[in-house]
């Protein structure tokens, strides 16, 4: 194993989806039950099994739009008010409509989501306005009850195959090239849609850990499809609404403030006070977060130690085995106890995420990105604040969708030169003697995203990052060496996290307001909704660089009040007089 | 330019004793997100998994797929 062999095989289906972690199958299984006779690719870096963000399952739904608890006007007023007004609410609106029937479809696939004694759904109140964070008890089986489904349906499973650029010809899309992580081989997949849902940009910033892999997102989710759509000329929204969570400190994984939060546990500073009324995640409640770690009230802290001893345990139980459940191990090594201590929490290196912030491929309410025949779903595509049921609601739409695209088009004539450029690109790095390994590579890019790209955003810092880019970029173009394919895999996310480097410098530089709290908060800029109430659009320019224009936001279906607008601005607490 | 050879702590532990490569068990080399696992091989053909690649995201799949419990799952010392 790990040898670079030479070959290419060419395959062709009618869907290929890329990415099997969420919504990539459940892209798969509603494109199947649709049309049965498609042959339907799902296509993986790891293993399906156990692949994407939710390898090791997940603690409940954090945006249910339960019937009797929320309404699908309600919610896309929420996610409007929470994304700063920059949000195309035909998407979140079809989205809050349409995730119930998913949650009943899942239900069916064995994941249980908890219920009160009176068989109702217990939702609970995590967002500032509604409810719609639900418990799931045996969320651990995520990825197996999944996997069951995809093998009942008979999609055809290819694992260890990594994308490393779309094919496009005849103004639509043609398919993919693939790398194989153990061999090296190539593998061409003519395809009449593909659907990306390959995660997060989660290796962008360095975790203060210094550890590349330590990072808040499984690490395997390195922007390959942000780099892809983009090398293939799709328009990508609002990269500058970066992601930056709250996390606990060092672990670098999730304190989960929305299991312990309806249970009474809360974010406190210092003094063991809370500082924010809201754990639900915003730009503005980041932002207060930091001001807080930096202002010199912090730590700030997860608090559980007030919370009696059942409850302590319950929330252990549900944090220790589901999603990060090395958690458990961390804090034992740590001699922590949620029971007489208060959790050291930090905020997290950036990112690009539409599970949790808003920067993403663009696409509409049918998943479709502004190629043809190309769908975005999951943490990649710009639906904000879509989380784990949004990755497998705009997955099933996508899905859907691209069954009608492939009724009329057969495969589209691509350039094969493209092949032979992807095949020089990809290999270079094992044609040298020696030159740089990929991991140095990858930590100078990363580290010079935290020097400079890190809110608040500097003009000239961010124009310094995109010189000290050019030079790692021509360093890792001339000089990265690679031993193995292993090690190739390292070069080709290398390259991926490179272009998403350039991307969050170039979109942010071209935003000159500051939005969405700590997300895009410009220091030598204030908001302004005259020219940048809009989405930003980067492609690739003819220059071979990030070009950019502004997206009219498409008017609102659910009217926002103005009283309601700033419903998330303040989110400091306020004593009250009794309280003084 | 030769490649300096810097040791690493990993964080990935397999007990030899229980694990069952020898009887052609890769189901933690099969599931690693980050591809970091591989089968060591001696002239006796394949006596147990061990971490290669010290690339882990900590995840678990590993320890918890585990036919036999031989895998153990710690922190990455810099984050631990």
């Amino acid at each position: 194993m790990d040898e670079i062999l030479d070959g290419t095989t060419q395959i062709d289906c009618d869907i290929l989806i890329i990415g099997g972690g969420t919504a990539g199958p459940m892209a798969a299984l509603k494109a199947k039950r649709k049309n049965p006779d498609a042959n339907v690719i799902l296509l993986d870096k790891a293993n399906v099994k156990r692949s994407g963000a939710i390898s090791m399952g997940m603690d409940g739904l954090n945006n249910s739009v339960i019937p009797g608890y929320a309404t699908p006007e309600q919610y896309t007023k929420e996610i409007t008010i929470a994304n700063d007004g920059i949000v195309d609410q035909k998407a979140v609106y079809r989205y809050a409509e349409e995730s119930y029937s998913i949650i009943e479809e899942l239900d069916q696939f064995g994941i249980r989501f908890q219920k009160d004694q009176n068989g109702e759904y217990d939702v609970k109140k995590v967002h500032h306005i509604g409810t719609y964070v639900l418990p799931m008890p045996n969320g651990d089986t995520v990825k197996k009850a999944l996997y069951r489904q995809l093998r009942k349906a008979r999609i055809n499973i290819i694992n260890r195959y990594m994308a490393t650029r779309l094919l496009t010809g005849e103004g639509r899309i043609a398919g993919a090239i693939c790398v194989n992580t153990r061999t090296a081989e190539f593998l061409v997949v003519r395809a009449k849609a593909v659907v990306m849902s390959l995660g997060a940009a989660g290796r962008l910033g360095l975790p203060s850990s210094g550890y590349l892999y330590g990072t808040y997102e499984n690490a395997s989710n390195s922007g390959e499809g942000y780099s892809m759509a983009y090398h293939a000329g799709a328009g990508l929204a609002n990269l500058e609404c970066f992601q930056i969570n709250p996390l606990i400190k060092d672990y670098n994984g999730p304190a989960c403030a929305y299991v312990a939060g309806p249970m009474g546990g809360y974010t406190a500073n210092a003094e063991g006070e809370r500082f924010i009324e809201c754990d639900y995640w915003s730009g503005q409640m980041m932002q207060e977060f930091y001001d807080e770690l930096q202002g010199g009230k912090g730590p700030v802290y997860l608090k559980l130690n007030h919370l009696a001893e059942e409850t302590v345990a319950e929330i252990e139980r549900v944090l220790h085995i589901v999603e990060r459940p090395t958690r458990g191990h961390f804090h034992r090594g740590r001699s922590t106890d949620y029971r007489t201590d208060m959790i050291e929490m930090h905020i997290s290196e950036i990112g690009f995420c539409s599970g949790h912030s808003a920067s993403g491929v663009f696409v509409d309410e049918h998943a479709r990105t502004t190629i043809d025949g190309l769908y975005a779903a999951g943490d990649m595509a710009n639906v904000p604040h879509n989380y784990m049921l949004g990755a497998f609601t705009n997955g099933a739409f996508a899905g859907l969708d691209a069954v009608d695209f492939i009724k009329d088009v057969d495969f589209a004539e691509f350039d094969t030169g493209e092949v032979d450029a992807e095949r020089t690109r990809v290999l270079a790095p094992t044609k040298r003697d020696d030159g740089i390994p990929p991991n140095q590579i990858e930590y100078k890019t990363r580290r010079f995203v935290n020097d400079y790209l890190q809110p608040p955003k500097v003009t000239a810092k961010m124009e310094l990052a995109q010189r000290r880019f050019e030079e790692v970029r021509h360093d890792m173009e001339t000089e990265m060496y690679v031993r193995d394919s292993h090690e190739l895999m390292r070069a080709l996310e290398a390259s991926a996290i490179m272009d998403c480097a350039d991307m969050a410098a170039a979109a942010s530089l071209y935003r000159t307001e500051s939005r969405w709290g700590l997300y895009h908060n410009r220091v030598e800029y204030e908001r302004d909704d005259e020219n940048w109430f809009c989405h930003t659009i980067l492609t690739k320019g003819d220059d071979g660089k990030p070009a950019h224009h502004k997206r009219d936001v498409q008017d609102y279906i659910v009217e926002i009040e103005d009283d309601e607008k700033d419903a998330y601005n303040n989110q400091r607490v306020t004593k009250s007089v009794a309280a003084e | 330019m030769p490649l300096a050879q810097t040791s690493t702590f990993v964080p990935v532990v397999v007990d030899k004793d229980l694990c069952i490569a020898d009887k052609g068990c890769t189901v933690c080399v099969d599931v690693c997100p980050l591809d970091v696992l591989r089968i060591a091989v001696t002239e006796d053909g394949p006596e147990t998994a061990y971490m290669k690649y010290d690339e882990c995201w900590y995840c678990m799949p590993c320890e918890a797929d585990c036919p036999t419990g031989a895998v153990t799952v710690n922190l990455p010392f810099l984050l631990k």
